[in-house]
């Protein structure tokens, strides 16, 4: 792994070296395998995919325009997703229908601890149950009824699977932040989804419940 | 070894750790001895699990058809 770390840096400094010089080719290079994960974290933040795609090309376009800032502390993935976090987050703000989530709540401390909800037994996904519409219907609407700074975890480090560290960096909080978000956006889906998952729910009244819905 | 006992509170405030494999392994065998004797534990952590794998597979954000190219367009006519 070590051994290949200098070429690659190599790489992305010519690529952004030749890109500095005009050279689009050379910046659509780098910008390519970042697509995902800018669209990603714009549509988690804007829950909309017209949206989502507008931000992610303004994203590029303005990491494009102040190429000679970047200074390659960091990975170019990393300074394009936090310009693309920080233009979908511009866009909400400035959106009347997202006026009821605070972008602020970013700047607030973490919360206490989380307790789980219920503790509907969830064995495993069988894999046909992945591909129905319902499930995958109820996995949206969880992911969207997280608050954005669980959400923005969620995404960086489950759906586009980056290192916790990495994570800490794109969003300018400690590991242990992103660590804590990570805890309180996975328990929340849980208790999102597990009760519509299983039948049976072990808590209270010891009654056994029939609510899968598929 | 001795496993000393850990309660439901702290099982579910290192559960998503333990998932990642982010525990040392005193924690990991404490919470391995809690998981075997509490359901709910065990119900929280299978859960948390399928969530993790879940929301993985990226289904819900893929980029749209045709995605790349007008990227592509953009940054020609930029």
């Amino acid at each position: 792994m070590e051994a290949t770390k200098p070429h690659l840096e190599a790489t992305e400094a010519e690529l952004i070296q030749r890109a500095c010089q005009g050279d689009k080719e050379a910046f659509y290079i780098l910008v390519r395998p970042c697509e995902r994960t800018i669209y990603a974290v714009a549509v988690s933040i804007l829950n909309n995919p017209q949206d989502a795609e507008e931000v992610a090309q303004e994203a590029v376009l303005k990491a494009l325009s102040h190429l000679a800032d970047f200074r390659g502390e960091a990975k170019f993935s990393t300074w394009l997703t936090q310009i693309t976090i920080n233009e979908a987050r511009l866009k909400l703000r400035k959106d009347r229908r997202h006026l009821h989530e605070s972008v602020d709540e970013q700047r607030t401390g973490e919360d206490g601890d989380y307790f789980p909800k219920d503790f509907a037994d969830w064995r495993e996904v069988p894999s046909e149950a992945l591909e129905r519409k319902e499930l995958r219907e109820a996995l949206k609407r969880a992911i969207a009824s997280l608050s954005l700074k669980y959400r923005e975890v969620l995404i960086l480090r489950d759906v586009q699977q980056l290192r916790i560290q990495e994570v800490a960096r794109i969003l300018g909080i400690t590991e242990g932040s992103v660590k804590t978000r990570l805890l309180r956006a996975r328990l929340q889906m849980r208790d999102a989804l597990a009760p519509g998952i299983d039948g049976t729910w072990s808590t209270g009244k010891q009654e056994y419940r029939k609510v899968r819905p598929w | 070894m001795k496993v000393i006992e850990i309660s439901c509170l702290e099982v579910w405030r290192e559960i998503s750790n333990y998932i990642d494999g982010d525990v040392d392994a005193e924690l990991r065998a404490r919470m391995e001895a809690h998981f075997k004797a509490c359901a709910h534990c065990t119900a929280v952590l299978d859960g948390t699990k399928n969530v993790v794998k879940l929301v993985g597979d990226g289904v819900e954000y893929q980029v749209p058809d045709g995605f790349s190219q007008r990227l592509y367009n953009k940054i020609k006519n930029a």
